[in-house]
């Protein structure tokens, strides 16, 4: 056992802290405040690297382990949950099945863009009537020559809107369920490809959600990921990688509660004395350090099992469902020790609240966390 | 054009100094590359993408100080040579001597580190470098241009800035203005392993304690006293206001 980062994963954690706090921490209130993204804050990201961590220098990206991703998604999520899912959703569930699924001329074509962060990603799973049971999407592909036709709309898609390239899900036989399944790369402003609404969210408002529109929509075959039929065994994949990502994000967001609270239970002042001097202010602040270490652990143990090679269904989806779970516990806490301060918009607690609670809902709820590791020990 | 830029390894300016023994306690403190150095990589990069050549980096310190040297490569620095100079007793002639030394087996042009250290502040060790070395030297240095064997360098004197004309090779302390550092790139941070780091002692260099034992010594160090809680005047604004300026005339004695 070894729980000791090397020297590059050290530097890279202290990189990113370093840029979120100076680069992304004076802009996260008013991106939520004004439900936007200043996307200059993605072209800095992309000049680091930031777009393409885990891939490999020869698509362009910086050929870092998952253990290096999920640091850099808890420093940017500690910091503003935003950024690491607009940085999650381009690499681990549009980028990554390109890499995994897509053949070399795909790669050339989608990754190395993607990975360089000229273009940004986006994955279309979720539709209005198929979320938790994403085996049941409608969006329907047709075969016409070589082409496919699309129609169908996808819903809450991370990233819709500015997205350039986007992965989606499609249902080429209803017969067979999720085994009449396939991925496509679908660009944007492709004829028949429109964005419907864009939502008004309670946390992570600067983080585009929209709503995807297809009209007869022609995507060429060569788009295809991987065969047809395997579209609901690529999400399966993605998603494998991207509760990885997830959970980094739930733990930066409940450590960057953590230190606020911490720091304020210091200097907050009441019955004369720092607020901190009261053992119930110290028991809570006992138990958030600690469930965010038990969540880290879990999250680097899954990050460490996918760098092996080794199943991690299992552990990724327990250490989404746990850092998920402990930063909505977290958050609330922070807000408490802050009082009436708390509540209110003037401190990040507040946004740092709601902008928990996703992630005890995307990438699978926290009730489908518990399906998957309950099927896994009851195989 | 070859550049050597000086790095040294300081505690976070966050971070909160504890004594201990009569020293400054290592224990608990992140440390950071000096800040004033970062300008002093950056600038030296700008150089190199401008004029091609290559950047090495040479820092003083103990083998931790190789986060400091690693962070200078992942930013593009070629390469590195740090001298462990086997004790914590060191001065600024310390420094300045095993840097010079290390330095005058190096081919290079532009010698430029940053004009102080956030810890100790002394802002000594460049320039005794480049006395060291007979080079020329232009301190706290805003904006610098080189070209045809010479460096324009806007520096920072009192009240205003000067612009100084001075032949290559020299020695320039770069001070904040001069430029904004990069972060490293997530490419260089994977590159920066690969880059040499030469990791010396004070014997590669042909040098013997005795020949740079600190002159100085520190007797005593100490903290400056904690902040008195701040005073909340109440009042009626314009009583208020009244108070205030009395108690700042009076109290404070600062006007
Ligand atoms: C901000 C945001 C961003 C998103 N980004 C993306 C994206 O980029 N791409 C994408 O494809 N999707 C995205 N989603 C969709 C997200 O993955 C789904 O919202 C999620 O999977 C839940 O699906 P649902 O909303 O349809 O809820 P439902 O599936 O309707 O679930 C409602 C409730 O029922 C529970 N439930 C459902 N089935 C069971 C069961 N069998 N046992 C017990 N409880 C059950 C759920 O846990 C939940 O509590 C995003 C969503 C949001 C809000
Ligand atoms: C939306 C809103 C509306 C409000 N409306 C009104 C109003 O109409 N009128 C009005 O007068 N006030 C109002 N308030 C103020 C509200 O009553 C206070 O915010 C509340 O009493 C807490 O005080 P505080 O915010 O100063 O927190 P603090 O007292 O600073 O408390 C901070 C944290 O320390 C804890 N703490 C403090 N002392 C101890 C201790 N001895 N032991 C253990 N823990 C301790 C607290 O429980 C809390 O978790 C409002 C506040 C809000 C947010």
């Amino acid at each position: 056992m070894n729980f000791k980062l090397t020297e590059e994963q050290e530097l890279l954690r202290k990189t990113v802290r370093d840029f979120a706090e100076n680069e992304i921490g004076p802009k996260a209130a008013e991106m939520d405040e004004k439900e936007d993204y200043d996307w200059s804050l993605w072209d800095k990201m992309a000049e680091m690297g930031l777009t393409g961590i885990v891939f490999p220098e020869k698509y362009g990206g910086a050929e870092m382990d998952y253990i290096s991703y999920a640091l850099a998604t808890e420093e940017l999520a500690r910091v503003d949950a935003s950024s690491s899912v607009v940085i999650a959703a381009h690499t681990s569930l549009c980028s990554w099945p390109i890499y995994a699924f897509g053949n070399e001329e795909q790669k050339q074509r989608f990754l190395v863009p993607l990975a360089e962060g000229k273009k940004l990603g986006a994955l279309g799973l979720t539709e209005p009537s198929a979320g938790s049971d994403a085996g049941a999407v409608k969006l329907s592909a047709v075969p016409d020559g070589n082409d496919y036709i699309l129609n169908g709309t996808k819903a809450f898609i991370t990233n819709g809107g500015k997205g350039d390239i986007y992965v989606i899900i499609v249902s080429t036989d209803k017969a067979k369920k999720h085994r009449g399944t396939a991925a496509f790369v679908v660009e944007k402003d492709t004829p028949g490809f429109t964005f419907g609404k864009k939502e008004h969210k309670l946390g992570i408002r600067a983080s585009y959600t929209y709503e995807l529109v297809f009209e007869n929509c022609r995507v060429p075959k060569e788009n295809m990921l991987g065969s047809d039929g395997e579209g609901f065994k690529i999400a399966m994949a993605i998603l494998d990688g991207g509760r990885i990502s997830i959970a980094a994000q739930a733990v930066g967001i409940a450590q960057g509660a953590y230190e606020q609270a911490l720091a304020y239970s210091k200097i907050r002042e009441q019955f004369g004395r720092p607020i901190s001097a009261n053992q119930g202010i110290q028991w809570m602040l006992a138990d958030m350090h600690t469930r965010i270490e038990a969540a880290r652990l879990l999250t680097l143990h899954s990050a460490y099992l996918r760098d092996a090679g080794q199943p991690h269904t299992e552990e990724s989806a327990m250490a989404k469902l746990y850092a998920a779970e402990c930063s909505m516990w977290v958050t609330v806490k922070a807000v408490q020790i802050f009082g009436g301060y708390g509540y209110s918009r003037e401190y990040p607690v507040e946004r740092m609240m709601r902008d928990a609670k996703i992630t005890e809902i995307y990438e699978g709820t926290s009730e489908v966390q518990r399906i998957v590791i309950a099927n896994s020990i009851l195989r | 054009m070859k550049i050597v830029a000086l790095v040294k390894q300081t505690f976070d300016s966050e971070a909160k100094v504890v004594l201990g023994g009569g020293k400054i306690s290592r224990q608990g403190i992140s440390l950071i590359m000096n800040p004033y150095d970062e300008y002093a990589v950056e600038e030296a990069l700008k150089l190199k993408e401008k004029h091609g050549g290559e950047v090495t980096v040479v820092t003083v310190g103990p083998d931790e100080a190789t986060e400091a040297v690693r962070q200078a490569l992942a930013m593009g620095a070629d390469q590195s040579i740090l001298v462990n100079p086997g004790t914590e007793d060191i001065d600024e002639y310390t420094t300045a001597t095993i840097l010079a030394k290390a330095v005058s087996g190096l081919e290079y042009d532009l010698i430029i580190g940053g004009f102080r250290a956030i810890d100790d502040g002394s802002a000594q060790v460049a320039g005794r470098v480049a006395e060291i070395l007979n080079l020329p030297v232009v301190n706290m240095v805003t904006k610098l241009e080189v070209d045809g064997g010479k460096a324009v360098a806007t520096s920072d004197i009192e009240g205003g800035s000067a612009v100084m004309e001075v032949p290559l090779p020299v020695v320039i302390t770069a001070q904040k203005g001069l430029n904004e550092p990069r972060y490293p790139s997530m490419k260089g941070i994977m590159q920066a392993k690969k880059k040499p780091l030469k990791k010396i002692g004070l014997g590669d260099l042909g040098l013997d304690a005795s020949q740079v034992a600190a002159k100085v010594k520190v007797l005593n160090y100490s903290l400056p006293p904690a902040r008195a809680a701040g005073k909340i005047i109440p009042g009626e604004p314009a009583e208020a206001a009244a108070a205030l300026a009395k108690a700042l005339r009076e109290e404070a004695k600062i006007i």
